[in-house]
């Protein structure tokens, strides 16, 4: 209990005395999740709407897999990706292994199969309403799939915003292709796991806090950016 | 003028769906005035008909020709459905949406969509979410974004059930304004009247098949057939 009093009361002086540390690594967490974030949904959200609107073969397996997909470990990924990228792999020469490269290809991998399958839920229900109307005005496939896209906005800030979620509380694939290096590669989340290990747990409940805090600042923004809670309906 | 659309001929056209007959054999040739009104009881196979003749329900047996190029007999047909599809988009951009997707310029297509908005008595309400109209209202919006690439076939499937007279009326008006300016209507309705008021010929339906296709004026007067006197009797026909 004494711990998280004084892990809130740490928080608080990070936070007040703009801990430099802290703010480096709270940016370079933002930088590495949103910049996967925006990759991932550029892959995710036209993946998912072409699975609603398009039949082809492989079509219910794709979808099998990306579900599959969804619960991917991610210490696995991060091991796979290290693979790639370690020196003697086929990607090595790239020379990205413990850079926040690594990290950010990593957390794509990790989210865009949740991304694509919560989007591809709800656009595949704005389909069926759109169905009959869509192909009795001769719209092509890409009209087809950009109508889905622009109307099941709100819908693919939710799927987005869960594959925020899942990257910015991610810890066990960024520490592996990341290497927690300070000033380097050190994020939010390695660092928790970092004071943890040393025993500095007032240190590391500041951390956290800041860490859900940021979170849900994120979560407000997109929010309101997007007007979701106003004109409630769509 | 464009090459002629009509006539549109049907050749033992028909459509199943797990293994059941919704259409057909249908053979069926349609000239290109008037108005033609479907009619028949529930689950007949009007709806499927319509769709059939759209192009929307894919057929597993027969031919459907129009007197053009398939590709180009699609361009100039539109569909009005019976419970309309309202796109989560605002009135404006839900009646210019057809527009657009044929490239016209964003600001003409919305100028357009609002000038229709007038006409179906929507013009204050350009702005507002389309999912929040009323029954009638979605009616008339889903008839405007129909005919705003106007047309020359325009299908609809009973676009006045569960209306009040008003709005009956004033979608009347616009269909027959439509059909005055030579557009061709092909409708399905469960309205008697409104059957003889806006027939030119009736397609009588019976499970799947078309059971009598005569002039309106024919048909209300002396149904050929039994059951069509019996339905026209208001008895329940199956």
């Amino acid at each position: 209990m004494a711990d998280l009093l004084d892990g809130m009361v740490r928080a608080f002086w990070l936070l007040v005395t703009l801990d430099r540390d802290l703010v480096e690594i709270t940016l370079r967490s933002l930088q590495v999740t949103l910049t996967a974030l925006a990759i991932a949904a550029l892959i995710a959200l036209p993946l998912a709407a072409l699975l609603s609107v398009r039949r082809f073969r492989l079509r219910r397996v794709t979808i099998a897999v990306l579900n599959a997909l969804m619960g991917l470990p991610p210490v696995v990924v991060g091991l796979i990706v290290y693979v790639f990228l370690s020196r003697s792999g086929p990607l090595g020469v790239l020379g990205l292994l413990f850079t926040p490269t690594a990290m950010i290809i990593a957390q794509v991998i990790i989210i865009v199969p949740l991304i694509a399958s919560i989007a591809h839920q709800s656009l595949r229900e704005l389909w069926s309403d759109y169905h009959d109307l869509l192909i009795s005005m001769n719209a092509t496939q890409s009209q087809r799939i950009k109508a889905l896209l622009w109307d099941g906005r709100r819908a693919l800030l939710t799927a987005a915003l869960a594959g925020f979620g899942r990257a910015i509380g991610e810890v066990g694939a960024i520490m592996v292709v990341g290497g927690n290096i300070d000033h380097a590669t050190r994020v939010l989340t390695t660092a928790i796991a970092l004071e943890t290990g040393k025993g500095d747990f007032a240190m590391a409940l500041g951390l956290g806090f800041v860490l859900i805090a940021l979170a849900i600042a994120v979560n407000l923004a997109i929010h309101w950016l997007g007007h979701t809670e106003s004109e409630g309906r769509w | 003028m464009a090459e002629p659309m009509f006539p549109l001929v049907a050749e033992q056209a028909q459509v199943r769906r797990r293994g059941k007959v919704l259409v057909g054999p249908v053979d069926l040739t349609l000239q290109g005035q008037g108005t033609t009104i479907v009619i028949g009881p529930n689950g007949a196979g009007k709806t499927s008909l319509l769709k059939m003749l759209h192009g929307i329900l894919r057929m597993n047996g027969g031919d459907l020709r129009w007197a053009c190029p398939m590709a180009e007999a699609q361009r100039r047909q539109a569909f009005v459905f019976q419970s309309p599809v309202m796109m989560r988009r605002s009135v404006v951009d839900n009646i210019a949406y057809p527009l657009q997707l044929i490239g016209t310029k964003r600001k003409e297509a919305r100028a357009r969509a609002a000038a229709w908005a007038e006409r179906i008595s929507l013009g204050d309400a350009l702005d507002r979410p389309a999912t929040l109209l009323s029954g009638g209202e979605r009616q008339k919006l889903a008839l405007a974004r129909a005919l705003i690439r106007e047309p020359d076939v325009l299908f609809l499937d009973e676009p006045c059930a569960s209306l009040d007279g008003r709005a009956t009326r004033e979608i009347e008006e616009i269909l027959q304004q439509t059909a005055s300016e030579g557009t061709r209507l092909i409708m399905s309705t469960h309205n008697m009247g409104q059957a003889q008021r806006l027939a030119d010929e009736v397609i009588f339906v019976l499970q799947g098949r078309i059971h009598e296709f005569s002039p309106a004026v024919e048909f209300f007067s002396g149904p050929r057939t039994a059951q069509a006197k019996a339905f026209l009797r208001g008895d329940i026909v199956e």
